[in-house]
Order: C-alpha cells, then sequence, then structure tokens
C-alpha cells in the first residue's frame, strides 16, 4: 500500500529525513513513533502530497505521490497534526464539503457523513461551529473527515494528542476495527497505544530509521532492560552479593536506606531467575514483601533506540 | 466541475460567514449612498449634460472606496488558509491547484457583484421618484456594469496574487492596495503632465480606468479594454497559480 524508497526531506539544507526506507502492506497498522522532530511529520506530509520529497520516492496504492499526486491523494485519508480546520463551518456542513471535495458520490453523501458521525461520536455537536468545539471533538471531526471517503489508507497524525483517557480508549478501539478493513500509519507518542493497535512499528531519530519490526519482536531485541525486583530485609546479609551469584544476574542496583532494600536485577535475555532469587530468600531467612519481574515496554526499545546515553 | 462547484460556494459562504462581508457591504452601501445623493443634490443646483448614471460612475467620490474594496475582499483568500494551515487539509484532497485558485478568484467576483446589486436600486428609486431617466440609454447601464466586471476581475486578481505571496493579511492588503493605487494613478500621469506627446497621452490612456469607465458609462462599448482586462486578469491567474504551486518548494 505505501512504498518509501531513499526518502529524503531538507529544509534549507538541514536533513529533516534521510533516506527511508519502508513498505507498509494492505491491511496492517503501522505505528510511527519518534521524539519530538523525529521527521514523523514531514513523512507524513510526504506520503499525504502536501509536499515533495527533496529526493527518493514514495508511492501510495502504486501511485507515486508526486508525479501522480492526485490519483494518490484520491486513495489516502489524511488526518494532519493539531487538525486544522474551519472554524467558522459547522460540524455536518464542513463534513459535507470534505466528502463532497473527495468525490463521494452526491446521493451517498449523506449516507457515508451519518456513518462517520456515528463512528466517531459526534452526533451531539452536528450542527455546532467548529470554533466552539473542544479539541477532543474537532480531533474528532478531523477523523471523521479522514474517514469520510473510505480510504484504503488512512494517515494519521498524532490521533489521540489532546484527548482524555476514555476518549483515546475509544479512539484506540475505533483505529483497531478500522485496521480490518483500512491500511494505517499512524504516529504517536503514547507507547501503550502502539502496543495495543500496531501490527508493525517504525521507529525514527533525527530523520533515520532506527528499527522497524512487529512490538514482540523489538520488545524481544532488548529483553535486557527487563528484570527483576525483589524486595527484602536482608539483616545483615549482603544482599547484592549474593544475588549477583545467581547464573544470569548481570547488575544489582540497591535503593532503600532502612531495612527494607529494594534490589534491581538486571538479567540476562530470556533468563527467569525468580526462583533461584526465592530460594536464596528462603536460605537466608530473608523476609520478602516483593518479587516481580519487571517486562520491558516499548518505552525501553523506545528509549533505548533514541537515547542511548539514558540506558 | 463538481470539485469546482463545491469549493466556489464555500469560498462565496466564508464570506458572509466573516464579519468582513458585513462590515464592507455596509462601508460600501453608505459610501455610495452619500455619492448618489451628493451628485443628485449637485444636478439640482445647476444645468448639466449628462445623465445622473453616467455622473454617478464618473464622480470622483466614485473611485475612492472603490479602490479599497479590493484589498478588503481578497487580502485573506489565501493569507488566512496559510495562516490557520487549513491549506493542508485542502491540498492532500484531489483537487488540483487551479481549482482551488479559480474558486477563490470567483468566490471574491460573485461578493464583489452582490456588492453593485444596491447600487441598481439607486436608478430605479431616482426614476420612480422623479419620472425621469436615469440613463440615456440602456446601453449607458451595460456599458457601466461591465467596465465594473472587467476593472473588477483585474483588480481581484492582483488581490489573488498578493494573497498567495504570504501568510500576513495586512501585508497582503498594503502590497495590493499600493499595485491598484499605483495602477489607477498611471492612468491620471496624462492629465497631471500637460507637454506630453500624444503618442505618451495615448498610450496611457490605454491603461486609464477613468477613461475606460467614461467611454463604457455612456454605452459605448470599446473592445479595447476588454482584451486589455481579461488577458491581465488572466495573466495574474496565471501567476497565482504558479506562486500557489511553488509554495510546495519553499516549504
Amino acid at each position: 500500500m505505501i512504498k518509501v524508497e531513499n526518502l529524503t526531506k531538507r529544509y534549507a539544507g538541514q536533513p529533516a529525513i534521510q533516506d527511508l526506507n519502508f513498505e507498509v502492506s494492505q491491511g496492517e497498522i503501522m505505528g510511527f513513533l519518534g521524539p519530538n522532530g523525529a521527521g514523523k511529520t514531514t513523512t507524513m506530509r510526504i506520503l499525504a502530497g502536501f509536499m515533495p520529497p527533496t529526493s527518493g520516492r514514495a508511492t501510495v496504492a502504486g501511485f507515486d505521490v508526486f508525479e501522480q499526486s492526485l490519483q494518490a491523494r484520491a486513495h489516502l485519508g489524511y488526518m494532519p497534526e493539531n487538525v486544522p480546520l474551519y472554524s467558522d463551518m459547522r460540524a455536518t456542513e464542513y463534513l459535507n464539503y470534505r466528502a463532497a471535495l473527495k468525490g463521494v458520490q452526491h446521493r451517498r453523501v449523506a449516507e457515508r457523513v451519518g456513518d462517520v458521525k456515528e463512528l466517531c461520536g459526534l452526533k451531539e455537536v452536528e450542527n455546532k461551529l467548529i470554533g466552539t468545539l473542544s479539541k477532543g471533538y474537532r480531533q474528532r471531526v478531523g477523523l471523521a473527515d479522514a474517514l469520510v471517503a473510505e480510504p484504503d489508507l488512512l494517515i494519521l497524525d498524532e490521533p489521540t494528542i489532546g484527548l482524555d483517557p476514555n476518549q483515546i480508549r475509544q479512539v484506540r478501539e475505533l483505529i483497531k476495527n478500522l485496521g480490518r478493513q483500512h491500511t494505517i500509519l499512524l504516529s504517536t507518542h503514547i507507547l501503550p497505544e502502539v502496543e495495543m493497535t500496531c501490527s508493525r512499528v517504525i521507529i525514527i531519530h533525527k530523520g533515520r530509521i532506527e528499527a522497524c519490526d512487529t512490538p514482540d519482536n523489538l520488545l524481544g531485541k532488548i529483553r535486557q532492560a527487563g528484570g527483576v525486583v525483589l524486595e527484602a530485609k536482608v539483616g545483615n546479609d549482603n544482599g547484592a552479593e549474593e544475588l549477583k551469584k545467581i547464573s544470569g544476574v548481570r547488575e544489582v542496583v540497591t535503593d532503600g536506606e532502612n531495612d527494607w532494600k529494594r534490589f534491581s536485577l538486571r538479567v540476562e535475555s530470556g533468563v527467569d531467575v525468580r526462583e533461584a532469587v526465592f530460594r536464596l530468600a528462603t536460605d537466608r531467612h530473608w523476609a520478602v514483601r516483593e518479587l516481580t519481574q519487571r517486562r520491558a515496554t516499548l518505552e525501553d526499545v523506545f528509549v533505548e533506540l533514541t537515547h542511548p546515553d539514558v540506558v | 466541475m463538481r470539485k469546482f462547484y463545491t469549493l466556489l460556494s464555500r469560498e462565496v459562504r466564508s464570506y458572509f460567514h466573516s464579519p468582513i462581508a458585513y462590515i464592507v457591504l455596509t462601508f460600501f452601501l453608505i459610501v455610495s449612498g452619500i455619492n448618489f445623493n451628493l451628485i443628485v443634490s449637485y444636478m439640482n443646483r445647476r444645468t448639466i449634460d449628462i445623465s445622473v448614471q453616467q455622473f454617478f460612475f464618473n464622480w470622483v467620490l466614485f473611485w475612492f472606496p472603490f479602490i479599497l474594496i479590493f484589498p478588503l475582499i481578497t487580502m485573506r483568500l489565501f493569507a488566512e488558509e496559510f495562516k490557520l494551515g487549513t491549506i493542508e487539509p485542502l491540498t492532500t484532497v484531489p483537487v488540483r491547484d487551479w481549482q482551488v485558485v479559480l474558486s477563490k478568484f470567483f468566490g471574491a467576483l460573485v461578493f464583489y457583484l452582490i456588492l453593485w446589486i444596491p447600487t441598481l436600486l439607486y436608478f430605479w428609486i431616482f426614476q420612480s421618484i422623479t419620472g425621469q431617466a436615469a440613463a440615456h440609454s440602456a446601453g449607458a447601464y451595460w456599458g457601466s456594469y461591465l467596465i465594473l466586471l472587467l476593472l473588477g476581475m483585474f483588480y481581484l486578481s492582483i488581490g489573488c496574487l498578493t494573497s498567495v505571496l504570504t501568510r500576513n493579511q495586512i501585508i497582503a492588503a498594503i502590497i495590493s492596495f499600493c499595485a491598484i493605487t499605483l495602477l489607477f494613478f498611471f492612468g491620471l500621469v496624462q492629465l497631471i503632465l500637460l507637454d506630453v506627446t500624444s503618442t505618451t497621452q495615448d498610450l496611457l490612456g490605454y491603461f486609464s480606468a477613468i477613461e475606460h469607465m467614461g467611454t463604457f458609462s455612456r454605452g459605448v462599448i470599446d473592445t479595447r479594454p476588454i482584451v486589455l482586462y481579461v488577458s491581465m486578469t488572466i495573466l495574474m491567474l496565471t501567476l497565482t497559480c504558479q506562486a500557489f504551486q511553488s509554495r510546495k518548494w519553499r516549504l
């Protein structure tokens, strides 16, 4: 559905994205992650036909986004960052206007606009001026606009920014459901969102792709960022030294001032040391009040890839 | 064509959604009403051999609001879209750039024509009260409103061009105001310079909006200004289209 080859964009000589290569196939939900200024919006704007790349090529549904821009644009629904809308129009009026511009057949406009209003929960504000709507509703008008012409591909730039937790959950569900019929490329800062919705993830940093894989595989790659946490009363024993002797444990960090000490164990990838820790604790008669495995999250992947000094 | 119509109707409606439309309409109605009142009372006091309609369109005060309305109508056309970022959703739907440019131009033109409708009423009122004809012939009406259309097309296209060059409405308004005023005074140079040769005078006369209005409001429809204004409008709109497309390279 999307094919990107050596895509580069420079602003006044300064590269925003460099040599991006990736593909999104039909029916995939692709997450686009990266810190601010990584080049997410630039990439999406190029794909949506808003600006041309400096070099390289991108196609949408087989059409070059620059050479055959009109055909490419006819296949996609784009929701720009911050959702710019005409504040002097009413929600329904705006959606009717957008549907007509996108070439929805005249007799189907009312039906399609009704459907997307239903889907995005806009019924109660349909006759309000867009200028008076809250951020959350404006966001939903933008999403409804992207959906109104039933595009094959949805490009959503930060669709959940500015929404409250309930709305985020609704939008996440909506995106998941849409993924059954549409191909989706979405960018976000919110990592759990990606873990829950996306079938594949691209992590982009300083204009380059750092990783492109399924969320599970990405987590597998940095399993060491996970580990085990033990909170115990170790008395006079040197807990950290004892724990380090367990095979598979790489490093132990100790916290806590009083009797209760908190040990964070970094372990080798794929090894579960919890049983060994439990046996050690019972042998030494340590009182234990917590023993948990900390799972690596996409946040760890993200931080590790985009901010190597922190880890 | 349907997309063009959709864009056009949105442009026309957007004028009436903003206070600018009502301010311009009111301002224009008041000023042209005062003008009409002044010329009628002037004609009451002395005999003059031209008709009310001719006097109305050729009198000095007519040109003052006339030049002023174009920047007001056109300044927001593109500048506002750039400023608010609505250009992004607009240019990522399958519409062509020229459809966007033409819809904005014709939207402005429709609004401009709406401004002139009340002036027809003045002549009708004059006729029904005095029982005298406001113009010598029907051709005089056709001529005056045709030249208004032609001048309007040209000046509005200048406004389109200045609006597409900036994201600041005030800058767009100032540039188009200067450009239109300069063009207008260009035609007046022949009256200021006394020792101009007749060739220079003729040449300058070709650009003189006042001279064209004088001819057309008599009911004489000259094809030279028609060619001039139509071709200049096309040139300005072509430039607007080019400038609009160049946004992609300036980003």
